[in-house]
């Protein structure tokens, strides 16, 4: 069990009000709010260890570098990757999806080939496989969905059957909260032959992710949703994958030699996905981040928000005309709902006076909204620094929204 | 400057003048909500396509003609009920104006009563593309 004002403590923006109000953070899904520790790393390398990496050979630049690689050793303790390398720092989780998409996309996807992806995917999950399968001539597979949020599991092996080379899929919806079972999703499409992508987006911030356990080809997630910075993100691949693909983006730190008369050959992985300066500060807070995440205990963190999930489920289902979006048996905490004859848009903007932060709208997941065929949903999402008082707060607010409203 | 300014201006000063009553954000809502219900609904002919102004979440519809005196009317529409209200207190001010005015117009009540987040490009609920196409209608009928 965790300790909700213990950990409230350690987030500074937590005790602002907004409105007049003190400040009910339902947003953790969208980006989640960041710990002292995560701020001091970020605000530490800046005041006293900022150099580029590993270019220098003067011990500040050394100093900087040892941080920087240190943390994606973290992040590699934190997934159970085989390997360091198998570590790309992307700018964020969309950054690593268009990675592979240009990357090992425009090598293995041909004309006519098959891409399977869900109708629970984020944006980010959609478009970048939509761009590559119009670019290729290659089809995309779309994996269909019962009204509970779970995946059709006849759809999908019907998708299998079609022998996709790639299959791309979330393992947690932000929309719904349904848990998908990924390890067995990504074996199955393994054995047809496809190369898995897992969107870890909504897994990482909230439960144990063990990327050898799952098997998967590519791993992905942001860093500001696990309590990081911004700009941050992971892609974890399999290292004989990786080296086997091409660069991505050119420029410094990918290269081995660069000749106008020999050409340019690149660096081994991870760099040679690396161009450029990357975001080294972010980075290295990422790291202090999931190390915080397993001071407090990963489980112990799910475990209070699936808590708080349960609470807010109960306390809105007594809301006349309350529908909630995303029903599996197997989900996270995170609450979508709709009510009847109310625009989620108008409960958000309610919400807001009152300081309560939640999210309305379709929250980048547009074919879901279609499937459901609603405008939005309102969605609470909630994290380690979260309570049941906020939650009773939500109830009362919506309550009260509703009743303005109709 | 046209002989309707003026009546722009009060109408800006009259919603401005109700406003003042209200002590705190909840008690705007619920005026703006009042104002959303009773906004006569779209004929459902007129929510179409061509008319509609997407917001990211709330969808605005709008339509526009001109009268025999060569004012514009305005019809508008939401399906979001705080959305509602803030385009009948637009149509409130802009109503029955010559072209040349809604085409010059600046709205300035809309900062003054603390609403004008809801008009911010980042608010995405189609309310400023909804002003913005209001006065396009006005310099395309200046024009005829």
């Amino acid at each position: 069990m965790l300790n909700p004002a213990h950990i409230r403590s350690q987030f500074p923006i937590l005790s602002r009000e907004v409105n007049g109000r003190p400040l009910v953070y339902l947003d953790h899904a969208a980006s989640a709010q960041k710990p002292v520790a995560v701020i001091e790393a970020q605000r530490e390398y800046l005041m006293h260890l900022h150099a580029n990496v590993h270019r220098g050979v003067h011990s500040l630049s050394q100093q900087a570098t040892d941080a920087f690689e240190k943390a994606r050793e973290t992040v590699r303790g934190h997934l159970n990757a085989a390997f360091t390398e198998e570590i790309i720092w992307t700018a964020g989780a969309t950054d690593a999806i268009n990675l592979v998409a240009q990357s090992w996309g425009r090598t293995h996807i041909k004309t006519g080939d098959v891409i399977v992806v869900t109708r629970m995917e984020h944006h980010a999950n959609i478009v970048p496989w939509q761009m590559l399968a119009e670019e290729k001539g290659a089809r995309l597979e779309v994996v269909e969905i019962h009204e509970t949020g779970d995946l059709i599991e006849a759809d999908f092996q019907l998708k299998l059957k079609m022998k996709p080379k790639l299959v791309a899929l979330l393992h947690v919806s932000n929309t719904l909260g349904t848990i998908n079972d990924i390890k067995r999703l990504t074996r199955d499409a393994q054995e047809v032959g496809a190369t898995v992508l897992v969107d870890g987006c909504q897994s990482v911030p909230h439960m144990e992710v063990d990327v050898q356990d799952i098997a998967s080809d590519f791993y992905v997630f942001s860093g500001h949703k696990t309590y990081g910075p911004t700009g941050i993100g992971v892609l974890h691949g399999k290292k004989e994958l990786l080296e086997s693909m091409p660069p991505w983006r050119g420029g410094g730190e990918m290269i081995d030699t660069v000749s106008f008369e020999k050409g340019t050959t690149y660096a081994g992985v991870p760099h040679k996905f690396e161009a450029g300066t990357p975001h080294i500060s972010g980075a290295i807070a990422l790291g202090v981040a999931l190390d915080w995440m397993r001071g407090v205990g990963i489980k112990a963190i799910g475990d209070h928000e699936n808590t708080l999930g349960a609470q807010a489920r109960q306390l809105l289902g007594k809301v006349d005309g309350l529908r909630f979006i995303g029903t599996s048996e197997d989900k996270t905490g995170v609450v979508s709902f709709v009510v009847d004859g109310v625009h989620p848009y108008d409960i958000g903007t309610l919400l807001d006076p009152m300081g309560i932060a939640v999210r309305t709208g379709h929250h980048c997941t547009q074919p879901l909204m279609d499937f459901y065929d609603i405008p939005g949903t309102v969605r609470a999402s909630f994290g380690a620094y979260n309570t049941l008082q906020e939650v009773d707060a939500l109830a009362a607010g919506v309550e009260r929204a509703v009743r303005m409203l109709r | 400057m046209s002989d309707s300014t003026p009546l722009l201006q009060q109408r800006q000063e009259e919603i401005v003048e109700e406003f003042a009553y209200f002590e705190d954000w909840m008690e705007k809502y619920e005026y703006l909500i009042e104002l959303g219900k009773e906004l006569k609904p779209f004929d459902e002919a007129d929510r179409t396509d061509d008319n509609i102004i997407r917001g990211c979440q709330s969808r605005v519809w709008l339509a526009a003609q001109r009268s025999p005196d060569g004012t514009l009317l305005f019809g508008a529409d939401s399906d979001a009920i705080i959305t509602r209200g803030l385009v009948a207190l637009v149509i409130r001010a802009l109503n029955n104006l010559p072209p040349e005015v809604i085409a010059g117009a600046d709205l300035w009540f809309v900062q003054r009563i603390g609403l004008d987040t809801h008009l911010s490009p980042t608010r995405a609920n189609g309310l400023l593309s909804m002003v913005q196409q209001m006065k396009h209608y006005g310099i395309a009928f200046q024009a005829r």
